[in-house]
């Protein structure tokens, strides 16, 4: 789903508006044990999406966010959620990206130490329609 | 026989003596005083070449990035250009104009071929991102107004530079304590 609008926050001119539905199915285990370590306070999970445009080699984007605290369920079965920050694009790349990788990431935040950032394995591609849509609501 | 006035003159010799002693163990505890400074700030100099910021160590300041930091939490920085600024990382920045850096989580970035890079950034604690805490007609930060880069961090103990910055009595207690113990304490 895209629209073309507005950007409201940004710079005064029209930009790629893209709207996402995901689920997340995620279990944050590493191997057996838990990454809840006894130095682990809380994970800082986020879903970004990344694609190259004409305007810009490399764009990247938070669709989502979610803190997890130890002693959260570790489990995540999450269905049709729809992004919490609007996907704007600098300019007009969204339309007809077949490039757009969605990755969910997390920030391991210890009770004191280094503050690492990890990738998950899994990774998944959304292709963008060539046309703008204009009526569909959100 | 003669009172002999000997006893009188040793100690005031003896005071003498003293009063030269302490003297020059004075000029020492201010030469070790002095050492001791120089010690830190060489220290210090050397982990702003190794991390490559202006500011290795700072002190969180405000709750918009709880619940991962707290006010009085240390962080530590880095600051290396080969290090890409990438969504996710915890940056701390300075608005043009103001002397107060903000850490806040990286949300966009839209990066060029040449390596020029703009960025938005949020607080996990705030509710939207911070365009609204830009200087006005700002829409995104860059390379140069990154102070670091969060590596790692320390809870609670940054207190102490707050308490001392609230409360400058505080403040020049602590550095006479300090002033005292060093000047003191034979070593």
């Amino acid at each position: 789903l895209r629209k073309n609008v507005e950007d409201f926050t940004g710079p005064r001119e029209r930009s790629d508006l893209g709207f996402v539905t995901f689920d997340i199915t995620a279990d944050i285990l590493n191997g057996k044990t838990s990454i809840f370590d006894w130095n682990v306070k809380q994970l800082f999970l986020y879903l970004s999406a990344e694609y190259s445009t004409k305007n810009n080699a490399l764009n990247q984007v938070v669709l989502w966010d979610k803190i997890m605290l130890r002693g959260d369920n570790p489990r995540l079965f999450l269905k049709d959620m729809k992004s919490k920050y609007f996907f704007f694009d600098d300019g007009n790349g969204l339309k007809g990206n077949r490039n757009v990788t969605l990755t969910l990431s997390w920030n391991v935040v210890p009770n004191a130490g280094i503050l690492p950032l990890v990738t998950g394995s899994g990774h998944v591609s959304v292709p963008f329609p060539d046309t703008y849509e204009t009526t569909k609501s959100y | 026989a003669e009172v002999r006035r000997v006893p009188a003159m040793l100690s005031l010799d003896f005071l003498d003596d003293v009063r030269r002693m302490n003297k020059r163990q004075l000029y020492y505890q201010v030469l070790n005083f002095g050492m001791i400074v120089s010690s830190a700030l060489m220290i210090w100099k050397g982990l702003m070449v190794v991390t490559g910021s202006e500011s290795p160590i700072v002190v969180v300041l405000s709750g918009s990035m709880e619940p991962a930091f707290h006010r009085g939490d240390l962080l530590f920085l880095t600051n290396r250009i080969e290090d890409p600024i990438r969504v996710g990382e915890i940056v701390v920045f300075r608005i043009e104009g103001r002397e107060i850096p903000i850490v806040h989580r990286v949300l966009k970035i839209h990066e060029k071929q040449n390596g020029d890079i703009k960025f938005l950034t949020k607080g996990d604690n705030n509710a939207v991102d911070d365009r609204g805490l830009y200087k006005r007609g700002q829409h995104w930060l860059e390379k140069k107004d990154v102070v670091g880069r969060a590596r790692g961090f320390v809870p609670y103990i940054g207190i102490v530079t707050i308490l001392m910055n609230d409360y400058p009595k505080f403040k020049y207690a602590v550095l006479f304590l300090l002033g005292l113990f060093v000047l003191v304490h034979r070593e």
